[in-house]
């Protein structure tokens, strides 16, 4: 079982939409502690990349993840362009040239996917940030695949594991980003980048559980 | 929401469309990537200064883009910073040979893209230096936060190391004036009213009509604080006291006073709020030596004020009466 470059498209648009239906969401959750612009500019980028879906559509996977990242880089603005553009650039690196990932490839690219988000925005686990959502889901990854289960539940317990985290930051008190200005005030709020961050990899598990 | 925009996503290219309609003696305008540079840039053998950070801040700082100020700004969405791209090519086309200062506020977001432009630009053999701006005393604890936010010492950071620039002051001594500045500068504002983002039509935050919001930063973010409204001396006391102890300023020091809107608020208020801060600024023996009240840094319609204190010396003022030539500030040229 592996997923094709055909099932990386079809992740990254089907993400375009996830993204597009919670834009007023996200936008919500930011305005509740940062500054109400994480769902368009989230929109905004994604929209453009579906724009380069046509070029893309003979290309390898690392091409596609640094076109995705250069696009994001270029159109979202704030932290989240740098911290998502960041994320596909490293998750291509790492897929340079290749057709199809196994899960162990999987978990390569997510690892250094998410090491680059780690590097770029400086933030821990518990700083109320993307990376609550995403650390734990690599984990989940890890453990998935040194067990040797099947890429559909191996996705399913990653982005489970994204959920938790994305729910762990409403009681934290923000230490990085706009949010941590609120100190105290900015608990008992979810974190809009570890709720698109959760979307991200429920929209993987949603798109690849059957590849 | 009521704005005299046309469709909110072509806020910032009908803006900017505008500057170049009426300024094109000062500043040449581009498009995709957005940003703006100075007429006759690059300005050989000079330091480039490039700035930016979202829209919805105007005059600051596409309005500061001209002659003894800015080279280059770089304008982003509403309130959201822009991207490494339009951070580029901005450096490259203000690249006279002698190296571009970045002037950056202290916000995730914008410190983030200009790491990444300072990065590309490098690689292209230009010298770079970066000066992060982080002036705001209402954030307290820096240990658990981003730091201090970058707020109304931007604006004279960009005066004064433009005139430094045009007296053809090399990069590292543009730079650590740049640092001396923020070291020297102190911020705090409020807001009467939250504003509203026009791609997202409802106030970023709500108050009530009775109620202020004390520290407030300038995208909208709510402060440290939620009160009552008071009388505007004991608004000017909340403000003016934590800058005069953060410093800390002493007596006999020479100081700026910048009294700023945040967009919303008539200059009638302004001077009312300076005339405070004036006789507080001399109750504790400081000697008020310049000034500038009006809005510079503002927050797009938001009702209130920003006061900045920032201690000066005889380089300082010589820099601060040199001449500037831009849409937003403009004297002695």
């Amino acid at each position: 079982m592996t997923i094709s470059r055909d099932d990386v498209l079809m992740w990254i648009k089907n993400y375009a939409g996830v993204i597009r239906e919670n834009k007023e969401y996200l936008t919500d959750l930011d305005a509740a502690i940062g500054d109400a612009d994480h769902g368009a500019n989230m929109d905004r980028g994604f929209q453009a990349v579906l724009g380069k879906m046509p070029e893309l559509a003979d290309k390898d996977i690392g091409t596609i993840f640094k076109t995705v990242g250069m696009t994001l880089l270029s159109t979202v603005g704030g932290a989240g362009g740098p911290l998502y553009g960041t994320l596909f650039l490293q998750a291509g690196m790492k897929t340079a040239g290749k057709m199809e990932l196994s899960l162990e490839d999987l978990v390569t690219t997510f690892e250094a996917a998410i090491s680059g988000v780690v590097m770029r925005g400086k933030a821990e686990v518990g700083d109320k940030t993307m990376i609550d959502a995403l650390t734990p889901a690599l984990e989940a990854l890890k453990k998935a695949s040194e067990e040797n289960q099947p890429i559909a539940e191996a996705l399913a317990a990653f982005a489970e594991a994204g959920k938790k985290g994305m729910e762990s930051t409403t009681p934290l008190v923000a230490k990085k980003g706009r949010a941590s200005y609120l100190g105290a005030r900015s608990a008992g709020h979810q974190d809009p980048g570890a709720t698109s961050s959760y979307l991200l990899l429920r929209t993987a598990a949603d798109t690849w559980g059957d590849a | 929401m009521k704005k005299l925009i046309n469709n909110p996503e072509n806020v910032v290219k009908e803006e900017l469309e505008g500057i170049s309609y009426a300024h094109p003696d000062l500043v040449k305008v581009f498009f995709d990537p957005n940003y703006i540079v100075r007429a006759d840039a690059p300005v050989q053998g000079k330091v480039g200064i490039v700035s930016g950070g979202g829209s919805g801040h105007e005059p600051m700082h596409g309005g500061f883009v001209g002659m003894g100020m800015l080279d280059a700004a770089c304008p982003g969405a509403v309130f959201t910073s822009p991207t490494p791209d339009q951070m580029l090519e901005a450096t490259k086309a203000v690249n006279g040979g002698a190296g571009v200062l970045h002037i950056v506020k202290n916000y995730t977001g914008d410190i983030m893209n200009f790491e990444m432009a300072a990065d590309l630009a490098r690689a292209e053999g230009i010298d770079i230096e970066s000066v992060v701006i982080d002036d705001d005393v209402a954030v307290q604890d820096s240990l658990y936060t981003a730091g201090r936010r970058g707020v109304g010492t931007t604006v004279l950071a960009e005066k004064l190391c433009g005139a430094a620039a045009e007296e053809r002051r090399s990069l590292k001594q543009v730079a650590d004036l740049c640092r001396k500045v923020n070291g020297w500068g102190r911020s705090m504002g409020m807001a009467l009213t939250s504003c509203t983002v026009p791609h997202v039509g409802k106030p970023t935050f709500d108050l009530p009509e009775d109620e202020m919001e004390i520290g407030i930063g300038i995208h909208g973010e709510p402060g440290r604080e939620r009160m009552k409204v008071k009388s505007a001396d004991e608004i000017t006391e909340m403000l003016m006291e934590p800058i005069v102890k953060d410093l800390p300023y002493k007596s006999g020091d020479e100081v700026l006073i910048f009294v700023n809107s945040m967009g919303g608020t008539p200059l009638i208020e302004l001077y009312i709020i300076y005339r405070k801060a004036y006789e507080i600024a001399q109750k504790h023996g400081l000697k008020v030596v310049r000034h500038l009240i009006g809005p510079y840094i503002t927050s797009l319609e938001m009702a209130g004020c920003s006061i900045t204190l920032l201690k000066m010396d005889d380089d300082l003022k010589k820099l601060w009466d040199a001449p500037v030539k831009t849409p937003g500030m403009r004297w002695g040229a």
